[in-house]
């Protein structure tokens, strides 16, 4: 059997990085007691009453930054759009105070022009992204204005709210919309924009053309024929040159006036979440 | 005057198949007057020009229809006497909506008051040239439609020695320049002459592909009488070759620098369009209303070279050629490379426009992309030295600041990575999206640093 022979280096090396361990340590140990930043711990409770998606609804990068804003900037509790209710009570449960929750709002795509309506004069063999699209003249859609179905809208929704459908046209399903607005900031063309869910008339259309012009490119598109205008005397739908627009701040109590397009532009559709959905 | 090979080669570069020969040796002819003419506010590079006129408002040929709206932006006038239907949204030769001025001919064609402007003799104020140019509408008529007014007035501390008159036409199928070096060769000589007055003493050098045996014979006799530093420059052919950085450092061997202009390195390339259209309007007083363009394709009954008037309908110039063969399947404004395909044939001519093609589908390529394989083809063949396939993963990936290392700005959009690219990656449309998204970056930033200050 060898003798145990221990050279000396290896005591110095080992006792020097020992030492050297140990003396880091004790520092180490002195800052996180001395120069520990203490967190306000209502931050982290508010954060855990927040969905923790960091969908930036709210105007922040993400559920904690919104937390602290509540804390540091007394921002307003009724902020967090896909909470709703819940989170609002939670968070005013643990405040102690009441606040009045905002209204909800979805996302709502302003075109009806699927495939089966609305004309495309040309096949468009490129990036399947409707910015991408946009920027070399469109998909193909002879209405300009017109939902392209590439789906860049549904790849940012965080909860898969957007469906593109067979006929290349984006529908959002507002039970499951959480109001966050991404897709509003995405669309090349500007069509999606959030309406109060308790709302139930659309026009679905954004075309600033001229009704002859419409007409020749889609079935459903707005005319501006002004008989949705003169149906509700003009308290709650406007015009905006040749098309009709939902003033969605005052409530249009009679839903016949769907009836009264010649074009089907104008639908009927409940924004409310629905029991049981996901 | 001298006829030499190019001294130098440019990166990159293929051989399409060129299929020059359906209107290499058709004469040019002129399209009857149509009744219809739509004229796009949107032709040259630039802000859109503002309408002048009226709907309803009877013109005169010339009559000016649009005024430019900034410095980088062109006249448009009308291509014949008649009256203003429209002025409205439209889909354009550019394959996008811009404003088009709608004008019913009406047959007569007859000037408007004191157009065509009285003549400018070559010893006329340099300025007052200019502005003749600039009055005349003329914007590169190669394809850019880069305002030529802008381009003859360098600032000051730029000079420009090298004027290159490009003949190259290294797209495939187009002629028009071909058949106007043979046709006009002489009125090409004088548009050479003025622009080189112009621009005060310097070097001409007329650079032609060695595809077209005829037009090098016809451009050498009619050079002939030119004294001074004029040389002819034959270029092995090869796309894409007119490309004007491309063209600068063939026949100079100087190099553009990254984000720079032809004039950092002394140097102005005219297109011979533009050249022709400099004369009319410096020697005969005409503003830029008619332009020479190849209409072809395997689809079209009698591919032709056709003198067109400015806002002629596509559809016009398709009847006018016996209509489609086959069907065609894809309708392409300019050449294949660099055309636009038109997602409407109810558009007019503009200035820029060089060609109007007609694939039947045996000739397009309808593909399915998928992902890079990276076997750097397209960087084998980018003329800019840039890398593609990086540059479109990249702007998949919505990278800003690697598009941007990477010099996704340098892009010619020439087509050439996308021509080899065996995964069909639509790699024109990706540097497209890109340079568009680094544009408005940096505008941003540009509007959040003035905020700041």
């Amino acid at each position: 059997m060898l003798p145990l022979i221990v050279p000396l280096a290896i005591i110095t090396s080992t006792a020097v990085i020992g030492l050297t361990g140990l003396g880091c340590g004790l520092l180490l140990a002195m800052a996180a007691r001395f120069l520990a930043v203490r967190e306000d711990e209502r931050i982290e409770a508010l954060t855990e009453c927040l969905p923790g998606i960091n969908c930036g609804a709210c105007g922040l990068a993400g559920c904690r930054d919104y937390a602290r804003a509540i804390i540091e900037d007394d921002m307003p509790v009724n902020l967090c759009k896909p909470g709703g209710d819940d989170t609002l009570k939670a968070l005013c449960g643990y405040l102690g105070i009441v606040a009045q929750a905002g209204v909800r709002e979805v996302a709502l795509v302003f075109c009806g022009g699927h495939n089966g309506v609305a004309k495309r004069q040309a096949t468009y063999n490129g990036i399947a992204d409707c910015v991408a699209a946009e920027r070399i003249g469109g998909d193909g859609k002879a209405c300009p204005f017109g939902c392209m179905g590439l789906g860049s809208c549904a790849r940012v929704c965080p909860v898969n709210a957007i469906e593109i459908t067979a006929q290349r046209l984006a529908i959002v399903h507002p039970e499951l919309c959480i109001g966050c607005g991404a897709c509003v900031k995405t669309c090349p063309r500007s069509l999606i924009a959030m309406v109060p869910e308790s709302r139930t008339i659309h026009i679905l259309c954004r075309s600033k053309d001229r009704g002859p012009v419409v007409r020749k490119y889609c079935e459903v598109g707005c005319i501006g024929c002004n008989r949705c205008v003169k149906a509700v005397d003009k308290k709650g739908i406007t015009m905006d040159g040749a098309l009709a627009v939902v003033d969605y701040a005052v409530p249009i109590e009679d839903v016949s006036v769907a009836e009264t397009c010649p074009q089907s532009t104008i639908v009927v559709r409940d924004g409310r979440r629905t029991e049981g959905a996901s | 005057m001298k006829t030499r090979i190019a001294p130098y080669r440019c990166a990159g570069g293929l051989h399409p198949v060129y299929h020059k020969s359906l209107t290499a040796g058709a004469a040019v002819t002129a399209l009857p007057l149509p009744s219809i003419f739509a004229i796009s506010l949107a032709q040259h590079l630039g802000a859109p020009a503002r309408p002048l006129v009226k709907k309803n408002e009877t013109v005169g040929r010339g009559q000016p229809l649009a005024e430019p709206a900034g410095f980088i932006s062109a006249w448009i006038h009308a291509p014949t006497s008649g009256k203003i239907k429209a002025i409205d949204e439209q889909w354009t030769a550019t394959g996008r909506r811009a404003t088009v001025i709608t004008l019913e001919s009406d047959g007569e064609d007859r000037w408007a008051d004191g157009y065509p402007l009285p003549p400018l003799p070559a010893d006329a104020d340099r300025k007052q040239q200019i502005d003749r140019v600039a009055a005349a509408g003329i914007a590169g008529m190669g394809g850019a439609g880069f305002p030529t007014h802008v381009k003859l007035s360098p600032p000051p501390g730029k000079t420009i020695d090298t004027l290159i008159i490009n003949g190259a036409e290294c797209e495939p199928y187009l002629t028009a320049d071909h058949r106007v070096m043979i046709e006009d060769a002489d009125r090409l000589r004088q548009g050479i002459d003025r622009i080189r007055r112009l621009l005060g003493t310097c070097a001409v050098r007329i650079a032609i592909e060695d595809n077209k045996p005829d037009a090098i014979k016809a451009m050498e006799q009619a050079l002939q009488s030119l004294d001074g530093d004029v040389e002819l420059i034959v270029l092995p052919s090869a796309y894409p070759q007119g490309a004007e950085k491309q063209l600068i450092y063939s026949v100079t061997g100087r190099e553009v620098p990254s984000g720079g202009l032809p004039m950092d390195v002394g140097a102005l390339v005219e297109n011979v369009g533009t050249a022709i259209a400099v004369t009319d309007a410096l020697d005969s007083g005409w503003p830029l209303t008619e332009r020479v363009m190849t209409a072809t394709g395997s689809a079209l009954t009698q591919p032709a070279n056709l003198r067109v008037r400015i806002g002629t309908l596509f559809e016009t110039i398709i009847e006018h050629c016996g209509g489609a063969r086959i069907p065609p399947v894809k309708v392409i404004c300019g050449g294949p490379m660099m055309g636009t395909a038109l997602p409407s044939i109810a558009a007019g001519v503009c200035k820029t426009t060089s060609g109007l093609l007609l694939m039947p589908a045996d000739a397009v390529h309808l593909f399915e992309s998928t992902p890079c394989i990276g076997c750097g083809r397209c960087v084998m063949y980018c003329p800019m030295r840039l890398m593609p396939c990086t540059l479109s993963e990249a702007g998949e990936a919505e990278d800003d600041e690697l598009l941007e290392a990477f010099r996704v700005l340098d892009c010619i959009e020439c087509g050439s990575c996308a021509y080899v690219c065996p995964a069909h990656r639509p790699m024109v449309q990706h540097m497209k999206n890109s340079k568009a998204r680094i544009a408005l970056m940096r505008r941003k930033r540009e509007t959040s640093r003035q905020r700041e200050s």
